[in-house]
């Protein structure tokens, strides 16, 4: 039996809710990145689910390329915390804060 | 049919051949110097006893991004490699990725150059 | 049996190639060509590869003259307007790289990965605009934003630069997660990612469209990951502290051509794949346009810090922008490209002369430093002030015909009261740009005044091609602008 299109929409906005929020409220830099990845994951969820629906492969693909992009956008994260890291030896979001916005 | 199943049994036997092979062969020829290090049950450099939470040096953190960007390019090899055999004309199919690989073979190049693999 | 489809005709992206292509070259080049003292020497290399893109955009100008060509089983389009849009492109990284050749020297910056960092940018931006589908517009968006990310932290080790990295990282990484969304659940909503498609669908279910809450949702969600990239407000916030600690040269960099190449993909999406939804994003967008005119004209007025102004004032610009979309029309699009052409030249002349500016590592970017310039350094002084004058929309500069042209359009096309409040907001930016003239004009220069580089070398090349390009593009509006009309869109 197929599970109904609906449930993986729920579980995916769930999930994309979830990075939002880790986004706005937490205040480590690693976790804030883990939020922000679950919400491009909760859009690959979307995606595959929508081409298994539809029977179509275009989303299916597009998670390939979501899947590059985001590790590509992880390693250029991950090198500038690394770097603030070691002028600033912390990894709490409010501690950069040399610029006032 | 169990004889549609012969090509695995090839391969099963080539890859336990070559595992035995080559360390016959690392056996023979490789020099042997044990350390501390090498002697421990994992040789990535994790300690097996002791905290779980502890420094690791920053060229550790370089080493695992270079990895994640490498690593994850394989994942275009999977649907080439699905649809490769029924490609028309195939050596298109193939022309690409080995263009493909060029561009992430330029980017290996350019990190040896740059030391970025170098430890110390 | 695969065939592979009979358009796979590189024309489309062939700009972007070439641009990619020159990226490589100038990384190799440095690797195993140039030892580290002839290192100066990549920026050659760069300008070479922009020389032979801006040929080929060229040749494939004429060839486009019948209509867009789709290409890559209907992944990229080729029309005027996309060419239009690698012509800027173009034109704005050559004027930023001969800002950077001694800028990055003089801030002990210099690697070749500058170089190839902004030509890896240019060319997802790019392909941002010949894009005819949300997953290539996806690709591009990234390939242009992750370069930026790195060249916004560039000045390492210097803290603010990291800060700037980070923040701006941070930020588009969470606004591209909102842009996947929305592509995602329009891809749920009408089962595809091509932009005509998506068109097709919406024309095909014309009487259900309405209750289709998911598309809506969607493409709401694309305009919140667009409107990060042209800092409309709200969805500003990261701008000014970017744009000051970035490089200078970045920050000129950002503020043209990422503006560029984020209205490209808005008129792209909006006009190639949602023309039939227009009712609804034209109001939203209406709305945008007022806050950030208002938004970001204001918080300028309080600003002390040119970067900084500067920042606040693309923000506002990003708002006369928007009024041509909302109008829309079959002029909207020329109208649009005309203002980010001239909107790109008077800024980055501004940048060009804050970088002139610069002597020895120290950036001249206080307005206490700009009293008294007129003494001190006339020629630059000139300069910047037609910039000013040029920024506020004085006639008969580049940013007056820029204007004059999207809000006659706002008129003609039943939106007087945008024009109106377009026109207001200039009034208002008057009272910061015309600040920074009195400044330098009248004031006397404080005794603790730093020392001060002078417009010698490419820097002061590009100073002079920025006023050039303004004061002509004002006087001589009408045949660029009907380049422009020609650039229109291929579904209009």
């Amino acid at each position: 039996m197929d599970v109904p299109i609906q449930y993986y929409g729920l579980l995916s906005a769930l999930l994309f809710s979830m990075g939002v929020a880790g986004v706005l409220l937490r205040r480590n830099i690693i976790i804030v990145f883990m939020s922000i990845e679950l919400m491009f994951n909760a859009a690959n969820l979307l995606f595959v689910a929508f081409a298994r629906h539809q029977n179509g492969l275009d989303g299916q693909v597009f998670v390939f390329f979501v899947m590059t992009v985001a590790a590509a956008e992880v390693a250029v994260g991950l090198a500038l915390v690394m770097a603030l890291f070691r002028s600033k030896q912390t990894t709490d979001v409010d501690d950069a804060s040399t610029l006032k916005g | 049919m169990p004889q549609d199943f012969l090509p695995i049994l090839v391969l099963f036997i080539m890859s336990v051949g070559l595992g035995i092979l080559v360390l016959i062969i690392a056996r023979l020829f490789g020099p042997r110097v044990p350390t501390r290090a090498k002697m421990m049950p994992y040789e990535s450099g994790m300690r097996p006893i002791g905290q779980a939470m502890r420094r690791l040096p920053i060229r550790y953190y370089l080493t695992a991004t270079l990895f994640i960007v490498f690593d994850i390019e394989i994942v275009f090899l999977y649907p080439w490699a699905v649809v490769y055999k029924r490609m028309n004309p195939i050596w298109v199919g193939l022309a690409e990725i080995l263009f493909f690989f060029v561009l992430v073979i330029i980017g290996y190049v350019y990190l040896l150059r740059k030391g970025a693999l170098e430890w110390e | 049996m695969i065939t592979f489809p009979s358009d796979l005709n590189l024309g489309p992206i062939a700009p972007a190639l070439v641009v990619v292509v020159t990226g490589i070259l100038v990384m190799l080049a440095d690797l195993f060509l140039f030892r580290a003292e002839d290192r100066h020497n990549t920026v050659w290399v760069a300008l070479g590869g922009l020389i032979v893109a801006f040929l080929v955009t060229l040749g494939l100008w004429g060839q486009v003259s019948g209509g867009p060509i789709t290409a890559i089983g209907g992944l990229a389009i080729l029309d005027r307007f996309a060419l239009f849009l690698d012509l800027i492109l173009i034109l704005v990284t050559a004027i930023v790289m001969l800002l950077s050749a001694e800028y990055l020297v003089e801030q002990n910056i210099e690697h070749a990965e500058f170089y190839t960092l902004i030509l890896f940018s240019v060319s997802g931006m790019m392909l941002m605009g010949a894009s005819a589908d949300l997953m290539t517009l996806w690709v591009s968006f990234e390939t242009f934003s992750i370069a930026l990310y790195v060249l916004a932290a560039y000045a390492r080790p210097k803290v603010e630069s990291e800060e700037a990295g980070l923040k701006y990282f941070f930020l588009g990484a969470f606004s591209a997660g909102f842009f996947l969304y929305g592509i995602a659940m329009t891809y749920g909503a009408t089962g595809t990612t091509r932009l005509m498609g998506i068109a097709q669908f919406i024309q095909a279910n014309a009487a259900t469209i309405s209750a289709n809450n998911m598309l809506y949702v969607g493409l709401g969600l694309i305009l919140v990951g667009l409107g990060f990239k042209v800092a409309l407000v709200p969805f500003h916030q990261w701008t000014p502290d970017v744009y000051e600690g970035a490089p200078t040269a970045v920050t000129a960099f950002m503020a043209t051509a990422t503006k560029a190449a984020g209205f490209a993909a808005l008129l792209r999406v909006l006009f190639l794949a949602f023309p039939q939804l227009s009712g609804a994003w034209s109001t939203i967008l209406a709305l945008l346009a007022v806050l950030t005119m208002i938004g970001g004209n204001v918080i300028a007025l309080s600003q002390r810090n040119i970067k900084r102004m500067l920042a606040y004032s693309s923000i506002a610009h990003a708002g006369y922008i928007l009024i041509a979309i909302v109008a829309g029309g079959a002029q909207a699009v020329s109208a649009a490209m005309f203002y980010i052409l001239a909107y790109a030249l008077m800024t980055l002349g501004a940048f060009a002369v804050v970088i002139a500016l610069n002597r020895g590592g120290a950036e001249v970017v206080n307005f206490e430093d700009y009293a008294g310039l007129i003494q001190r350094r006339p020629g630059l002084t000139h300069a910047l002030a037609v910039f000013m004058f040029a920024l506020t929309g004085f006639p008969p500069l580049a940013g007056f015909v820029g204007k004059w042209y999207i809000f006659d359009l706002a008129v003609r096309n039943g939106w007087a009261w945008l024009a109106v409040v377009g026109t207001l907001a200039s009034v208002i930016s008057a009272g910061y740009y015309l600040y920074i003239v009195v400044l330098m004009y009248m004031r006397p220069a404080p005794d603790n005044a730093p020392d001060l580089g002078g417009a010698q070398g490419t820097a002061g090349l590009a100073v002079a091609l920025t006023l050039i390009g303004t004061v002509l593009l004002g006087i001589f509006a009408s045949p660029i602008f009907n380049l422009a009309q020609s650039a229109l869109l291929a579904a209009r």
